[in-house]
């Protein structure tokens, strides 16, 4: 009969869990399922960088409330302001969170909400504006998970 | 020796290994924590709130009264302590008023010795008394989302007032020993008692999670995990169960002798409901 | 249950740019999880939200599953006048949520 050490076993034990984890198929496939969903937003548009950023943690202590925050620079007037403002996570079941509809009467173009992360993930956001154009920006952040609280 | 141990006592070893397996090697507890002394006679000299050990993101919902999710079970509490309930026809407010005044120690000094049942009585059971003794009305489940808001919303009352139990009323300091008792036997496959992780290894991470002292005086909570508010006694059974132990009963006498000893080991730190824990 | 949870402040300048946060205690079940013997739960959400101030859209949010619990939203809105706000919540089984806020404009 083997017994393992505890540095064997752990070594062991360590080796297994990145087997499982670069087995998972679900990555990529969150991933495309959030470029799909991209794709129909832009709907054949362009997306461009600055303009728009994401406010998160670097560590979310627990992934069922990771707090987020969207801005898009600049005031929202009846000449320019977000109308949409999709929030896909690329490594959730399904990558959807939310869209934000800011208006004129918004005054600023800048919304927080709480969200659910399954792991460690990019987050994305597109904006739409009035006028047709679209920004982008990813976010990464890392989850913790697995703890008591896991 | 290496032949000694039998294939139970390894498969309990190993698992415990991957939960501990983190323990190792951690910084010392930041030197930004907020402490107090510890009472008389504690095993610690100082006392931490779970809040120290927690995100700033997390203790920023906490911070904010309105972005404090556990806030809608304090106000669902707020409108139940005005409606009658029962066959008496009356509301908590018929008898205690203002719950400001009236409830403003009372989450600080529980659990306290009741004379007339010769036991120690804890918010929640204290609730029930009133409810079938004075109102004629049923008693609410343990976990139910009434209890719990009722539960939080007399809490809160007292919050930022010194935990202040009277441990010299009847039998209470038998209760605290029986308490202690459970607080350092091990229980479970992991083999684990209360003391492991939240007296010889709080400030170092049980995997992904940061170990707390385990203290009593955010409840109820509104957990992340849970993502809801909860009572201190479903905690007490999520640790059993993370264990892998069969958990007493919520309201059980041993988790209320857990209870009673737990509000000794926080002695003076402030009431904190309805807090925001992870 | 308890009532949505709404902060606004009681007075702003004719204009002026503020603050609004929202809570509604709702479990957003996410379609994703199974019972004990299981089965899947099946998803339900607050799918939208919206505020109008006298009857004019101020700010929307479609809500997917990913949102957390108790959803929390914080956004902004310019009060040109004194008036109303109307606050609307809408899950998948079609319960409707709402309540109101006044606020003067000096």
């Amino acid at each position: 009969m083997t017994v393992l050490n505890k540095r064997e076993f752990l070594i062991v034990a360590t080796g297994a869990a990145a087997a499982a984890i670069a087995g998972l198929p679900s990555i990529a496939l969150g991933a495309e399922k959030a470029e799909m969903r991209v794709a129909e937003f832009l709907g054949g548009a362009t997306a461009s960088e600055g303009g728009l950023s994401l406010e998160m943690p670097e560590i979310a202590e627990n992934g069922n409330t990771v707090p987020l925050t969207v801005r898009v620079d600049g005031e929202a007037t009846a000449d320019r302001y977000a109308e949409s403002v999709l929030i896909l996570a690329d490594g959730n079941p399904e990558p959807g969170v939310a869209t934000f509809h800011f208006t004129p009467l918004s005054g600023t173009q800048e919304a927080s909400t709480r969200m659910r992360l399954a792991k460690t993930q990019n987050v994305i956001a597109v904006a739409k504006m009035n006028d047709g154009s679209f920004m982008r920006t990813d976010n990464l952040v890392k989850v913790t998970i697995g703890g008591c609280g896991g | 020796m290496m032949f000694d141990v039998s294939i139970g006592k390894l498969g309990r070893w190993a698992t415990a290994a991957v939960l501990l397996g983190g323990l190792a090697a951690q910084p010392a507890l930041a030197g930004d924590m907020k402490t107090y002394p510890a009472p008389e006679g504690h095993p610690l000299s100082e006392i931490i709130s779970g809040y120290e050990f927690r995100t700033p993101e997390t203790q920023a919902l906490q911070d904010d009264d309105f972005e404090n999710p556990a806030f809608l079970w304090v106000d669902q509490g707020e409108e139940l302590w005005n409606t009658a309930d029962g066959t008496a026809g009356k509301a908590c407010a018929d008898c205690h008023g203002n719950a400001s005044e009236s409830m403003k120690m009372v989450g600080a000094t529980f659990p306290k010795w009741d004379a007339k049942n010769n036991r120690p009585v804890n918010i929640e059971l204290q609730i029930n008394q009133c409810r079938t003794e004075q109102m004629g009305a049923d008693a609410w489940k343990y976990e139910s989302s009434e209890m719990i808001g009722m539960t939080s919303f007399v809490r809160t009352q007292s919050r930022g007032e010194p935990v202040n139990v009277d441990f010299s009323e009847g039998d209470m300091e038998a209760w605290k020993a029986k308490g202690k008792d459970l607080y350092y036997t091990r229980f479970g496959q992991l083999d684990l008692a209360c003391s492991n992780c939240h007296e010889d290894n709080y400030g170092n991470q049980i995997r992904s999670d940061l170990l707390s002292q385990g203290q009593s005086n955010g409840f109820p909570t509104y957990r992340l995990k849970w993502q809801g508010v909860g009572t201190l006694h479903r905690r007490f059974k999520g640790c059993m169960d993370q264990v892998r132990a069969k958990p007493y009963k919520r309201g059980s006498d041993e988790f209320l002798a857990l209870e009673v000893y737990l509000a000794y080991r926080g002695v003076g730190l402030p009431v904190e409901a309805p807090a925001l824990r992870n | 249950m308890s009532k949505p949870r709404v902060k606004i402040p009681k007075s702003a300048a004719a204009g002026e740019i503020i603050t609004i946060k929202t809570l509604i205690t709702h479990k957003m079940e996410s379609g994703q999880r199974k019972d004990k013997q299981g089965n899947p739960i099946p998803r339900m959400i607050i799918n939208s939200f919206e505020c109008t101030f006298n009857g004019e859209r101020v700010f929307g949010c479609d809500m997917e599953p990913a949102i957390s619990a108790n959803p929390y939203l914080q956004f902004t809105a310019r009060v040109p006048e004194s008036g109303e706000f109307e606050f609307v919540w809408k899950d998948d089984e079609g319960s409707v949520f709402s309540t109101k806020k006044k606020i003067k404009v000096a």
